[in-house]
């Protein structure tokens, strides 16, 4: 394999399809880091939060967390699921039932399509991107509508905790799933801080596989 | 040929109903001239040497509905030669070759091409199915009238489904007037989009489309409104799931149609996919062990009339892919017998029950002399060894390609020989 030839330390892969890092891992001699797993896994994206959240609530174990949005479609979201359940948080997943995986909650979650039900007393409040790219066909009526029931706007915030915290992978898609004014509010969103530490779990993962 | 002699094997013949210890005369015109108990070293002429087969199983030869070739096309995925050669190996004497080929079996011509190539190459009973609609594009239909006079068995779109439910009651209307078979794989499209296993827990986890149970329900539900409209003769390819299973027993006794199941349904669920093995990317998908064991209660109770290889040969370039690229289909139609006998190893099964639905009831379905040891007709049969444990590897398979759904699984029942027409063309 031409990969060989070249004797990487380590390969980087992010690829459309799921199980692609697998696929690879399996032929190539070095090690493979997923940096975006089709719509199955996005690991370091995990890290990353975990970490943000540590820094600004000091545990896991415990915290209450909703994750809102294109569960369907997000890799984001099951590498979270797995890790902060891992940790001991307790996960409410909040999404319209076109963007609710099968049987998700067999991965020890809450479900709600009631998005005020779903916030309600959580310590974090972590908002996913509409895919837009990955709905081949009608999942959604509009975006309005969309913003309407499952974009995050204060009133809805209202009903996680007065010191609750807002994040997002990135990029966002300001007035479809979150209200600009909250992704910019430095009380509430760490959004900025995820992105820092992002760079710092990445060089954190290098590090480790080159030693 | 040398007029051949068997003594001493089990039969089972579900067709003649004979299940017994006894015996098996072969003429020199390859035809079978006695069979059952009353063929013993009692009643044999004494300067005959008769082979004893100590106990082994004599099944008529089996006759598999459902089998990919790749001819013409996709030849170096399988060609009528090593197609034989691999059926052969497994007892299988009669097969039922899908329309899925480049160009398609769609017209007249091509079937000349086909039967000639058949004749020259195999050595075992070719029966091919041409396509329900031209190019397999579900909107003209084929010419089912002349395509049968030329020995046209049945007509399917193979992998893919009718979805126009107009064409489809034109499709039964046609195969009504012209006494044609048709063959359903029921999967409807919109439901099932994108779709590459069954729809729940575990592509959930690996982040995979889902086909839904209900894609496949919707359609065998349509049509069989249709068909209680419209009686002609139709069979569905491949059931997966409890829910289809409730459907057809429920619906059984008020229309007349027939259906099958593929030996990897039977025996698979969607738990052996585990990381990703695009080996076990088939359709319909492998379902969850509740569907598996409808499935079986299904075939126990006759709900389901007949078992299936769905052999799918594709080279290792088509699989060694990402699970969204990789081809669907499993090569199988070596494994079938003994896979099928798991079934009977493990209590869930008569013997007889998984030996008629894979002989007599495909041959009544197609309407052939085939699948029965009937006397005067040919000695198509295989002599299994029901308890020779052994193991899959794709290294020792015969067919062309080698993607099994099973690699490294371990089996008991081998076919040890097989004959047609009196020859025996495989031997262990």
């Amino acid at each position: 394999m031409t990969l060989n030839a070249m004797h990487p330390d380590i390969i980087v892969i992010r690829h459309q399809d799921s199980g692609a890092c697998n696929l690879l891992s399996q032929k190539v001699n070095c090690a493979v880091l997923n940096a975006g797993d089709g719509r199955r896994e996005h690991p370091t994206q995990a890290l990353l939060d975990a970490l943000t959240i540590i820094n600004r609530k000091k545990k896991i174990e415990g915290l209450k967390i909703a994750i809102c949005g294109d569960i369907l479609h997000s890799r984001v979201a099951r590498s979270n699921i797995y890790l902060l359940t891992m940790l001991g948080a307790e996960v409410n997943i909040v999404a319209p039932s076109n963007l609710m995986p099968k049987e998700i909650e067999k991965f020890g979650v809450n479900t709600f399509t009631d998005m005020k039900k779903g916030l309600m007393d959580c310590d974090i409040v972590m908002m996913l991107r509409l895919q837009n790219e990955r709905m081949t066909s009608s999942f959604l009526s509009s975006n309005r509508e969309y913003y309407e029931y499952y974009g995050l706007t204060p009133d809805k915030l209202d009903f996680a905790k007065p010191d609750a915290i807002i994040m997002h992978p990135g990029p966002m898609n300001r007035g479809i799933e979150i209200d600009t004014r909250l992704a910019d509010d430095i009380n509430k969103s760490v959004i900025k801080e995820q992105v820092e530490l992002g760079v710092a779990v990445r060089m954190a993962c290098l590090k480790i596989f080159c030693e | 040929m040398k007029k051949q002699y068997f003594i001493n094997a089990n039969i089972v013949d579900p067709y003649n109903s004979i299940n017994e210890n006894g015996g098996l005369i072969v003429g020199e015109n390859g035809k079978i001239e006695a069979i059952g108990k009353k063929v013993n070293t009692n009643n044999l002429p004494t300067r005959e040497k008769p082979i004893d087969l100590k106990g082994k199983y004599i099944f008529p030869g089996l006759v598999d509905m459902r089998v990919f070739v790749g001819e013409p096309g996709y030849e170096y995925k399988e060609n009528f030669r090593t197609l034989s050669n691999a059926a052969l190996s497994g007892g299988v004497t009669s097969v039922v070759t899908m329309p899925n080929t480049d160009p398609v079996i769609d017209n007249v011509s091509i079937v000349d091409f086909l039967k000639r190539r058949g004749r020259d190459k195999s050595k075992i009973n070719i029966f091919p199915c041409a396509s329900l609609t031209q190019n397999i594009e579900g909107t003209n239909m084929t010419e089912f009238g002349l395509l049968a006079n030329k020995g046209i068995i049945a007509f399917t779109d193979g992998v893919k489904t009718i979805q126009n439910t107009s064409l489809m009651s034109r499709i039964m209307n046609s195969a009504k007037d012209l006494g044609c078979l048709i063959m359903q794989h029921a999967e409807d499209y919109h439901l099932a989009k994108n779709g590459m296993i069954n729809s729940g827990i575990i592509a959930t986890k690996l982040g995979l489309s889902g086909i839904p149970d209900i894609a496949e329900r919707i359609i065998i539900e349509r049509d069989l409104a249709l068909l209680e409209k419209i009686k002609c003769r139709y069979h569905i390819s491949q059931l997966s799931s409890a829910s289809a299973v409730e459907v057809i027993k429920d619906r059984k006794n008020e229309v007349k149609f027939t259906c099958g199941v593929s030996i990897n349904n039977l025996s698979l669920n969607e738990n052996d996919i585990g990381d990703f093995k695009t080996f076990l990317k088939l359709s319909p998908p492998l379902r969850k062990e509740e569907d598996r064991e409808a499935l079986v209660q299904g075939l126990k109770d006759k709900t389901i009339d007949v078992i299936v290889s769905d052999h799918k040969p594709e080279d290792e370039e088509s699989k060694r892919l990402t699970f969204a690229q990789a081809a669907t289909g499993a090569s199988g139609i070596e494994t079938l017998l003994s896979l099928s006998l798991e079934l009977y190893h493990n209590g869930s099964v008569k013997l007889e029950t998984i030996i008629q639905a894979l002989t007599s009831n495909p041959a009544k379905i197609l309407n052939i002399n085939k699948g029965n040891l009937t006397i005067g007709n040919d000695a198509d049969f295989c002599i299994v060894d029901l308890d020779k444990p052994w193991i899959v590897k794709k290294e020792n398979l015969i067919s062309k390609s080698k993607n099994t759904s099973i690699e490294d699984k371990k089996l008991q029942g081998k076919v040890t020989n097989t004959f047609v027409k009196g020859q025996e063309l495989f031997k262990i």
